[in-house]
């Protein structure tokens, strides 16, 4: 029964990836601007341009050349990057890292900052502190993260330069590193001033794309936290004696999470769809900030790479989605 | 001898200036039960949530003083006031089904206020709690303290509630209409479980209800409520022999008797609601809300 639900799970993501690897085949092939153009020289020849077509295969149909790519894909070779002249697997692998961390480090600020204010504003309700914490997140929300981005650059690059506006890491410093994981390999290493270098440049974009999350987060858990304080179990407690954070914390934030954990699923991918825009504004070296040099140089095979890895995450974290939403709630864990 | 529970002159008002509660002044003896006895909104459960502390934030009490063994609740700290009914009292809930967290499992949902506000050990606590399940007839107490919640009857879970409330050995206990959720059948076994474990504990108990059948078979005293005023009050085997308001002879009338399965059901008679509402504005109108 489980194996057979693991399996229509699987089959489920396999049939997704393939829907998003056609589209994308399809569209950037489709879409105006030719890879060749922009690299050949001016004055090359029909003949030069030809020869260049056939050896990046695009002299065949639409379908042979998805093929083509497609069966490289399933033995793990997903091209020749046609700007930058490298593998896609590995450029792709070089640069995740640095996205996976930045994410996972926004979406830790967002849950810790929401969770906190949703706490406080349920703990508080019908007060000023409840007013207070709804303005500011619906503040938070209202603003996208890329102007959040700009707005921390002059507050905390410009005006009181406290933080790194641009890059990963400082050039000049000697990285020990083994993985492309700077951050989580320096915690672990206990390199801990390469780990301030490394925050020092990481913060703000992760805070611009984490504040649009925490504010989702803050007012959904806050409106289910509410909603199960009325709740009949959550009397009892308070009449055992335990005080409102206990209540909070005890008996109602497990039940009132769930939710929020779903839309915190969803959110996440679109946070990671933020890191585009945002890595591309503090030049941090990640995988969707070579994602635009890829379209813009339209470097199909990156291109493709990028955007199935991309896939192929938010697939895995409905996933992860789904199995914490069980572990969290033993009413569904049988059956 | 001194009283568990002495409520004298509450009144409560909702947001728009109605009382909920209009004077109310009723007191509960240790061991003692006492009824509460009315229809539905007649501010019954409002009381019990009010010794409690759990009433409804739109309600606030604006009057009255309620003394919990002497100690005064409306003088209290929220904490020491906390505390205090956390040792005390306990609730017997309406509704076993909504009254346990589902994402918790039984055992700790029992053991919890022994350990955490009673400071008892783990040990002590988990003895106790086998103790009273075995008093409320669970015969498997190792499943049920595993189990989540939805994975025991609506009766089960009554029971455990019922050996949760009487575990901490509370004074008073408020059992708001424990019964009401439950099967017919389920119904007379708790009811008989909830007076002998009163018997046995000597425990007070508020026991909401609007059931007069009910309230013949549990209580030794009965306060008649109807629109959160206290319409008369007696020793309930005085109240059933000579109800002396027009309104609690209505209700008894309107009660369903076995005896007579073919009688249509008779709703209160229209002239005695007609004389309580002039009762009610008289009261109303000679009450001053207390400044401050």
């Amino acid at each position: 029964m489980l194996l057979q639900r693991f399996l229509i799970r699987l089959l489920t993501m396999l049939i997704t990836l393939f829907g998003v690897a056609v589209v994308v085949f399809v569209v950037i092939r489709v879409a105006p601007g030719d890879p060749i153009a922009m690299m050949l020289p001016p004055g090359a020849t029909d003949a030069d341009i030809a020869r260049l077509r056939a050896l990046y295969g695009l002299d065949k149909t639409i379908v042979q050349q998805f093929f083509i790519w497609l069966s490289g894909v399933v033995r793990g070779d997903f091209g020749t990057s046609i700007s930058l002249r490298q593998d896609v697997l590995g450029l792709v692998f070089n640069r995740l890292p640095a996205t996976l961390e930045l994410a996972i480090v926004a979406l830790l600020m967002a849950v810790a900052l929401g969770g906190t204010t949703a706490i406080i504003g349920a703990r508080e309700r019908g007060t000023a502190v409840e007013a207070g914490i709804d303005i500011a997140s619906g503040a938070a929300l209202s603003i996208p993260d890329f102007l959040w981005g700009l707005v921390l650059i002059l507050l905390f690059g410009v005006l009181v330069p406290i933080f790194d506006i641009s890059g990963r890491v400082s050039p000049q410093l000697d990285l020990p590193f083994v993985t492309q994981f700077y951050l989580f390999e320096s915690i672990l290493r206990l390199r801990l001033d390469l780990t301030w270098d490394l925050l020092k440049h990481m913060l703000m974009p992760a805070v611009a794309l984490a504040l649009p999350l925490a504010a989702i987060i803050s007012q959904l858990l806050k409106q289910s936290l509410k909603e199960v304080l009325d709740l009949d179990y959550v009397v009892l407690a308070r009449v055992k004696g335990f005080s409102e954070t206990q209540v909070i914390l005890r008996e109602a934030l497990k039940n009132a999470a769930l939710p929020t954990l779903t839309l915190v699923g969803v959110q996440f991918t679109f946070l990671i769809g933020g890191t585009v825009i945002v890595e591309r504004l503090f030049s941090y070296e990640g995988l969707g900030n070579m994602a635009i040099d890829a379209v813009i140089n339209r470097d199909l095979p990156l291109i493709q790479g990028i955007v199935l890895v991309f896939a192929l995450l938010f697939v895995l974290i409905n996933l992860a989605v789904d199995m914490m939403y069980a572990l969290l709630n033993p009413r569904l864990r049988r059956g | 001898m001194s009283t568990c529970l002495d409520i004298t002159n509450l009144s409560a008002v909702l947001p728009n200036g109605e009382r909920v509660l209009r004077s109310v002044s009723l007191s509960v003896l240790p061991g003692e039960v006492r009824a509460l006895v009315g229809e539905s909104g007649a501010g019954k459960t409002m009381i019990g949530k009010a010794v409690l502390g759990v009433l409804p934030s739109s309600v606030r009490i604006v009057e009255g003083d309620m003394l919990l063994e002497g100690e005064d609740l409306g003088k209290l700290q929220p904490k020491a006031r906390r505390t205090l009914i956390g040792a005390r009292t306990a609730l017997i809930p309406q509704d076993p089904l909504t009254a346990l967290n589902p994402s918790r499992r039984i055992g700790p949902q029992m053991t919890d206020r022994l350990v955490r506000i009673l400071g008892w050990t783990v040990e002590k606590a988990d003895q106790r709690v086998r103790q009273l399940l075995d008093e409320v007839q669970i015969r498997d107490p190792d499943r049920v303290l595993r189990s989540y919640p939805h994975e025991l009857s609506g009766g089960m879970r009554q029971r455990v509630l019922i050996a949760a409330a009487f575990a901490a050995e509370p004074r008073l206990i408020v059992a708001d209409e424990p019964t009401t959720a439950l099967d017919v059948t389920v119904q007379k076994q708790i009811l008989r479980l909830i007076a002998a474990l009163q018997r046995e504990h000597g425990t007070a108990i508020l026991f909401v209800t609007h059931d007069l059948g009910v309230v013949a078979k549990i209580s030794q005293k009965v306060s008649v409520l109807y629109a959160g005023k206290v319409v008369e009050e007696a020793e309930t085997a005085t109240l059933f022999a000579a109800p002396q308001h027009p309104y609690t002879r209505a209700l008894m009338a309107a009660t369903p008797r076995y005896t007579d399965p073919f009688a249509s059901l008779k709703p209160v008679d229209e002239a005695v609601l007609a004389g309580l509402a002039a009762e009610i504005t008289a009261a109303d109108k000679a009450w001053r809300r207390p400044h401050g």
